[in-house]
């Protein structure tokens, strides 16, 4: 995964300014569909990125060295649907020289949104991320190492970040680095419990059904509660996690994004 | 005629009374299944499908000392959908792919096992499950995943016949339990996700002899046809994968049918598709249509109008009329006439923004949702294939639902290739990379919360279309229903509890944990005086009856 970002780093050097992380563009296309599907600019960039070092061998910077196949025009032999695309690209076409790809969901979101806007795209406005540094700002100055672990090493007071980067788009991570409790998930949103003698407890809701809900507490344990026995149970809209958006510059939301992409979990 | 025929033609009727006499379950017993309830006779209990019973042993005094009595744990890790019956004192259910069990209702110890080798060529949509049998004379009847009828000896499990329905590799699949009606064995066929052309197939029960098709969408020359453009019918879906119902005085039977193809895509299907997402009336003995009914003309978002008719006979306005209840994915609720298929009143019963209402005749006025912006009620419906229950005791109708439950909806061009998915679509949850509640097997833990969906149970009352009350889950609920006698209502649910609540009331009068979704019905029955109610959770079979 180093080596992929090394390449990156190397092979797109040509970032400048950009409004790149302003929030997201909602892009085009979609020939022949009812309703066009969303393609957000964070994922495009992911994409260009991945297609930068994965598939200008062949395909070459412009997409259209392989004959029939043209990705700035649209043009494709096989593929209709996004489906297709993101089919095509996990299973190669055998016989040719196109092979198997084992990318993640964010990674093939970001490769699809890519192929699908390659036209529109202006690469002079990547900022490209450097996975080492984000990990230096995940420890250091983003402090996001205080409630967050990765892999087990760390806190458990947020969800572990050891697969996020399979788990999470690159324009959903950086959505959420900008404004923390719009993008955050139902299931990680904190709750307050009251038992019917007084007792509070604070914590990150792992499960719930009508009768009961399971926490893990602000003292990291797990705790599962009947709600027949509580005062309140209260489900928090808020979130201790702060905005990015003025605590780092452009260059530092990259790096930091790159490497939450970067964490594939423990295979 | 010679001596020797003339002597087999006098003895002809003798010999046809005498099996009848000899069979386990005649024609008329299946008429009048609700007046034996120690038995379950049809998937749905009785030909009304009401699946409610007439047993009162177990009552809201006593329901909170039910205890288990015995567990049957399938062989297969598939979804577990079977609803046993139950006749004369032996149960049998099917497992996944699709094995026949006989079993002692009393112990829950197998009698017998019949196992079906299923083709590779099946393709089921949604998962290799069964919902169950159908029972006539000695012979039980099982729809396979790879589309063939098979009949089995209901004594020693060994198959009689076997009847190929359809081509699994074009995408056709049969999970429903049959529907017998006379000497008839009547069913249709899945497959709605693949582009395939519905229909719906009687059989005659002694021979597997085909006795009639109805196509769900009609050709060029049959009525209806208009409803589609070009060549869009041949790959247009309207498949039938739950069990109808039957009504032995107007002599037809009823069958919903599924989406148009593909799903989600309606652009490249223009007109209303029929007869998708409609209820058919059939003439069971000739396979002829006499009206139809349909909920979700031209519909993008797979509301499948598979449910099982609930035909009830109560007062309308004063007058008796037979009525048809059908809690439908889309998310209305509908009462009709099941001699003539009037509409006489829908209301929805889930948040609903596809539609503004219902118009005079029942006629969805569509209020399509911009792109982005999520349709109410999602994918899954407000209801789904779950059966509902009426009770002629309360003169409620109850169904399981999915609430405050929706999808973005985004079509996609489609192109129709044999045997694999035809749907057209790529939707998503409304909170961007949120896990949806899926169609499919939920795990033990609930990841969407109540942000994305909900669910319960209501009761309805059809003169008014209105809630008499809800019983909230915080899951969606997959389960069947059953009612009984005694005012009670079981229900399981996605969370895997097993629930007994006040019928007129929807108070909780028991629960207990089964540590597995319910994805089927409850049934109930009574064996050596003591009465039982079943249910499937997770991979097993749970019986539970009174505390000695």
């Amino acid at each position: 995964m180093k080596t992929r970002w090394l390449f990156l780093r190397l092979s797109l050097l040509c970032s400048i300014v950009c409004a790149v992380f302003v929030l997201p563009g909602r892009a085009v296309l979609a020939q022949g569909q009812d309703r066009a599907p969303e393609y957000f600019q964070t994922d495009i960039q992911y994409g260009a990125q991945i297609f930068a070092t994965q598939c200008t061998a062949c395909h070459g910077t412009s997409g259209d060295q392989i004959p029939g196949v043209n990705f700035r025009a649209g043009q494709f032999k096989r593929v209709v649907s996004d489906n297709d695309l993101r089919a095509t690209i996990t299973n190669g076409v055998p016989g040719t020289a196109m092979q198997p790809f084992a990318f993640g969901a964010s990674e093939l979101t970001g490769m699809v949104s890519y192929l699908r806007n390659m036209s529109s795209f202006d690469a002079r406005g990547l900022k490209v991320g450097d996975a080492a540094r984000g990990q230096a700002l995940f420890a250091g100055a983003g402090n996001c190492a205080s409630c967050h672990a990765v892999n087990g090493k760390g806190p458990r007071v947020a969800p572990d970040l050891g697969d996020i980067g399979t788990l999470r788009t690159a324009e959903l991570l950086h959505r959420t680095l900008i404004d923390p409790a719009a993008s955050m998930l139902p299931a990680n949103r904190p709750v307050r419990a009251v038992t019917k003698d007084g007792k509070v407890i604070n914590g990150r809701r792992l499960n719930e059904d009508t009768y009961t809900v399971q926490l893990i507490d602000e003292q990291e344990r797990l705790v599962s509660l009947t709600k027949t026995d509580l005062r309140e149970f209260t489900i928090l809209k808020t979130t201790a996690m702060p905005s990015y958006k003025d605590k780092l510059n452009a260059q530092e939301l990259a790096d930091l994004e790159a490497y939450l992409l970067s964490l594939k979990g423990v295979k | 005629m010679n001596q020797s025929c003339r002597t087999t033609f006098l003895l002809l009727p003798a010999l046809l009374i005498s099996f009848v006499l000899r069979a386990q379950v005649t024609p008329e017993r299946l008429l009048h299944a609700s007046d034996e309830p120690q038995n379950w006779l049809t998937y749905s209990g009785s030909y009304a499908s009401q699946r409610y019973s007439l047993l009162k042993q177990i009552d809201p005094s006593n329901v909170k000392n039910l205890e288990l009595k015995w567990v049957f744990q399938a062989q297969s890790l598939q979804k577990f959908e079977t609803t046993p019956l139950v006749v004369d004192g032996v149960m049998y259910i099917t497992q996944s792919p699709n094995d026949v069990v006989a079993l002692d209702p009393r112990t829950g110890r197998a009698f017998w096992v019949y196992h079906y080798a299923t083709s590779p060529a099946a393709r089921p949509c949604c998962g290799i499950v069964n919902r169950g049998l159908a029972i006539l004379g000695d012979t039980l009847f099982m729809a396979t995943v790879d589309a063939h009828l098979v009949a089995v000896d209901a004594k020693d499990g060994h198959a009689l016949w076997s009847v190929k329905v359809a081509e699994p590799a074009a995408g056709y699949a049969m999970t429903l339990a049959p529907l017998v009606v006379k000497d008839k064995v009547i069913v249709g066929v899945a497959g709605g996700e693949f582009g395939v052309r519905g229909f719906i197939s009687a059989y005659e029960a002694g021979t597997g002899k085909q006795a009639w098709r109805f196509d769900t969408i009609p050709d060029p020359d049959q009525p209806g046809h208009d409803s589609w453009r070009g060549s869009d019918w041949e790959h247009g879906g309207g498949a039938v994968w739950m069990t109808g119902s039957y009504d032995p005085e107007l002599n037809l039977t009823y069958w919903g049918t599924g989406n148009p193809g593909p799903d989600f895509n309606a652009a490249q299907r223009l007109g209303d598709n029929l007869y998708s997402d409609s209820v058919l009336a059939l003439d069971p003995d000739t396979g002829k249509m006499k009206w139809y009914f349909q909920f979700s003309p031209h519909d993008p978002y797979d509301y499948d109008s598979v449910q099982v008719p609930v035909l009830a006979n109560a007062d309308w306005n004063g007058s008796p009329r037979k009525l048809m209840l059908w809690g439908n994915r889309n998310g209305f609720f509908y009462v009709l006439d099941r001699s003539t298929g009037k509409f006489l009143n829908g209301k929805p019963f889930v948040k609903v923004n596809w539609a503004s209402g219902l118009d005079a005749n029942g006629r969805p006025i569509a209020t399509p949702q911009p792109a982005g912006v999520p349709t109410y009620p999602g994918i899954q419906g407000g209801t789904n294939w779950y059966s509902p229950s009426y009770s002629p005791r309360t003169g409620l109708f109850y169904v399981s639902t999915w609430e405050d439950y929706g999808t973005i909806f985004t079509g996609v061009q489609a192109e129709y290739k044999e045997g694999t998915r035809f749907t057209g679509g790529a939707n998503t949850a409304p909170i961007p990379g949120a896990d949806n509640p899926g169609g499919i097997r939920q795990g033990p833990v609930n990841t969407y919360t109540e942000a994305l969906a909900t669910g319960g149970v209501v009761a309805l009352d059809p003169k008014s279309g209105e809630k008499k009350w809800k019983f909230a889950m915080h899951d969606v609920n997959t389960s069947g229903i059953l009612t009984t006698a005694t005012d009670l209502l079981f229900v399981g649910g996605r969370e895997g509890y097993f629930q007994a609540l006040d019928a007129r009331t929807g108070a909780l009068l028991w629960k207990v944990n089964l540590g597995g979704d319910v994805i089927a019905g409850p049934v109930t029955f009574q064996v050596d005086g003591k009465q039982y109610v079943t249910i499937t959770a997770g991979n097993s079979l749970f019986a539970f009856a009174l505390r000695e």
